[in-house]
């Protein structure tokens, strides 16, 4: 469970962009979150929902993009999604391959009211 | 009252990854190989640097910093062994963070050959944080089964090395030592396999000998 830690540095970043903004309220958070950051959705939302209590983002709403796992083939060049984590190309056989995508754990954007 | 939406884009492990960077470069240019070793509470992390504490002996200089959620424990064992330990003790915290190793930089004297970090015991939280290693090992002991690589990929595809601990029990588990390679390999298919048992004394000079092999490497890479 280190979500926890993960929202909280969240609220860090929320805290400082809405004092920058001057918000009044935070309305919406959008994260990405990929298949292969370590995160799970589900545990980020509940820690988010813990933490917000008595933030300006108490009303708001966690929005989480599931980013898979894309991969690309060194050798020859196939891109595909990959849900069971096997590092093995399905077009050639390659073991050398890429990732493209589903690692991050991103802040994507913020919605606030701004007076 | 406007409604405004400002894009971010922002890494929320930045901050970790970016103290773990300078953690890193600091130990390289100090010549200090650092190694992470992450596995479930019980797969046999102090076990193993109690060996290789054994193995290294007069001939390598080394250091630990023992990560645990409570007790002194595991810091009194590697000291008993006549190596400096510093115990971190997170308070219920799941994993070890960047800067919890970095506050304990000042005290680590210079002239070390190895630092081994143990994580707290958790297959899931630790593989998140860079803690500025250079080389990442996750152990896996024969009664976990050998079916835990792809249960925990997240842990095995960030790792450099897999040691596979406990290898005295083999013989009495429905353990296959190739299945948890293969497995590994999977996920990973650049992961080093070591075998190891701290009761037998075994896989422990194939282990140490990589990790003077990737030692020797640092510092030619600093010369
Ligand atoms: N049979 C066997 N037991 C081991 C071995 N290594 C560790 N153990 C035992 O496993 C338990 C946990 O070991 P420990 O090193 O404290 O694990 P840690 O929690 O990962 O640091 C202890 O009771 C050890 O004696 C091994 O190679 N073989
Ligand atoms: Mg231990
Ligand atoms: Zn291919």
């Amino acid at each position: 469970m280190h979500e926890l830690s993960i929202i909280t540095s969240l609220f860090e970043i929320l805290e400082e962009k809405a004092k920058e903004k001057k918000a009044r309220r935070i309305t919406c958070v959008k994260l990405q979150v990929g298949a292969l950051s370590g995160a799970v959705p589900e545990l980020l939302k509940t820690a988010f929902d813990f933490y917000k209590k008595d933030t300006l983002a108490s009303q708001a709403e966690l929005d989480i993009d599931e980013i898979p796992l894309k991969v690309k083939c060194k050798k020859c060049q196939h891109e595909t999604f990959k849900d069971d984590f096997i590092f093995v190309c399905s077009n050639c056989g390659s073991s050398e391959l890429k990732i493209l995508a589903g690692t991050e754990l991103l802040l994507e954007k913020i919605e606030m009211e701004i007076e | 009252m406007k409604k405004k939406e400002i894009l971010v884009l922002k890494d929320l492990l930045g901050s970790n990854k970016m103290i773990a960077s300078e953690i890193r470069e600091e130990l390289t240019e100090k010549g200090i190989l650092t190694i992470n070793f992450l596995s479930s509470p019980g797969a046999g992390k102090t076990s193993l640097l109690e060996q290789l504490a054994e193995q290294f002996q007069s001939q390598y200089k080394m250091a630990v910093i023992e990560g645990d959620i409570e007790t002194e424990r595991d810091a009194e064992r590697i000291r008993a062994k006549g190596i400096p330990a510093w115990q971190i003790t997170t308070g219920g915290a799941c994993h070890l963070e960047a800067r919890m190793v970095g506050k304990l930089f000042s005290e680590i004297p210079s002239n070390l050959d190895f630092l081994f970090i143990e994580n707290i015991g958790n297959l899931v939280c630790p593989a998140s944080y860079d803690l500025g290693e250079h080389i990442r090992c996750v152990l896996l002991s024969s009664p976990e089964g050998d079916d835990k690589p792809k249960k925990y990929p997240k842990a095995f595809t960030t790792s450099d090395c897999l040691v596979i601990t406990k290898s005295d029990l083999v013989p009495i588990l429905p353990f296959d030592i190739h299945k948890a390679q293969n497995e590994a390999m999977e996920v990973n298919p650049q992961i080093k396999t070591f075998v190891t048992s701290a009761v037998q004394g075994t896989g422990i000079k194939e282990l140490t000998g990589f990790f003077i092999e990737s030692l020797q490497k640092l510092r030619k890479q600093n010369a």
